[in-house]
């Protein structure tokens, strides 16, 4: 089995442009109170890396 | 390498409006250079002026950030000099088009071995908003409140005619298929030319009431199909993506070293390149 991966937010880098969270096929993110990217469901994320693809401010990375 | 081991990450975060698709460009430009297994210095990533042209300051390769429209020019001369290198030449829709139209016409005809991307917004981002030759008719610009009455080309078709050998369309949207389609075009011994649909939400989106980056990427999904779908006989106005031109044709720089061999063959006279 495909080792689960983790998802690391960098919170300084982030500007909150909800890119990663509509179109994370599993709803696996939401904005917090301080507008940035939080992985809210790491239970459901499916290792795609769609998130980390499509992330305009290289934000985010699934390792 | 992760991809932020190409980068200069003291200028980080970058200047690039929240949703900006040029920083999307910019990861996946990286992720194909490393699937090229290409070395930092033996790449040089060549720029002229435009939002889209501001990427090479962020990277850790050799770096030129020139003048507008002027990239490809500048980008001849590093690869003629040594054409050992790997030239990628990231450009905006204006920068390439308008006042570089005739340097993207002329390194497509002598099939020089640069990959350009074009990251097509539609738009000029950086100076506000002014209508390019990209927008299509009827779009609004701070230039054309009304709408433009002027047609945009379509840029594979122009430059399949002016000779390019690689001619490939993406958008920000299609994150893997950007990958493959950069990586492809770095290794094509020749021309390589690649449209990313790009999105600039605070001038071209906000200007056509077209939402924000997540909507306006939405209308990448929804308004593209690879080529040859049989959507796009239903419904012309869907625009392909994939890879249009891919022809193999002799190289410009290896053109000319060939010819300083053969003068040196034919009269015994040393020639410096
Ligand atoms: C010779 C010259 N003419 C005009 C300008 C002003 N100028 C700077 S960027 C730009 C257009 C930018 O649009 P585009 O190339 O599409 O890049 P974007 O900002 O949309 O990524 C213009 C006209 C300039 N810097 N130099
Ligand atoms: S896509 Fe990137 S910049 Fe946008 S909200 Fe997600 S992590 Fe933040
Ligand atoms: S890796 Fe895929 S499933 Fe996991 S958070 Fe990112 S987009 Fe969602
Ligand atoms: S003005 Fe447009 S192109 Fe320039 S950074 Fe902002 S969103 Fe991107
Ligand atoms: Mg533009």
């Amino acid at each position: 089995m495909k080792k689960k991966k983790k998802l690391t937010i960098n919170r300084e880098w982030c500007k909150g442009c909800g890119i990663c969270v509509a179109f994370c096929p599993k709803g696996v993110l939401v904005l917090d109170k301080e507008g940035k990217a939080c992985w809210a469901h790491p239970e459901k994320c499916k290792n795609c890396g769609l998130c980390e693809l499509r992330c305009p401010d290289i934000a985010m990375e699934l390792v | 390498m992760a991809v932020k081991d190409y980068l200069r990450e003291r200028f980080f975060p970058q200047i690039w409006c929240p949703g900006c698709g040029h920083g999307i460009v910019m990861a996946n430009m990286i992720r194909a250079i490393e699937l090229n297994a290409l070395k930092k210095d033996e790449v040089v990533v060549v720029s002229g002026i435009g939002c889209s042209s501001r990427m090479p300051g962020y990277l850790d390769f050799h770096t030129l950030h020139t003048l507008h429209g002027r990239a490809l020019a500048f980008a001849t001369g590093v690869k003629m000099s040594r054409p050992e290198l790997t030239v990628i030449v990231p450009m905006g829709d204006g920068d390439a088009l308008a006042i570089g139209g005739n340097h993207l016409i002329h390194a497509a005809r002598r099939n020089l071995d640069l990959t350009a991307i074009i990251m097509n917004n539609s738009i000029y981002g950086m100076t506000g908003g002014q209508y390019s030759p990209m927008t299509p008719f009827a779009k609004k610009a701070t230039t054309a409140p009304f709408g433009t009455i002027e047609h945009a080309p379509d840029l594979m078709e122009l430059v399949r005619g002016a000779g390019a050998t690689f001619a490939a369309r993406t958008t920000t949207y299609h994150a893997k298929e950007m990958i493959k389609i950069i990586s492809k075009a770095i290794k094509h011994k020749g021309f390589a030319i690649v449209e990313v649909m790009s999105q600039c939400p605070t001038y071209y989106g906000r200007k056509n009431k077209l939402g924000n980056a997540v909507d306006m990427m939405k209308g990448f999904k929804e308004g593209t199909v690879p080529i040859g779908s049989k959507k796009k006989a239903n419904n012309p106005d869907l625009i392909e993506r994939g890879i249009f031109v891919e022809e193999k044709r002799p190289e410009y720089s290896m053109s000319y070293l060939e010819l300083i061999e053969k003068y040196r063959v034919e009269t015994g006279k040393v020639v410096r390149r």
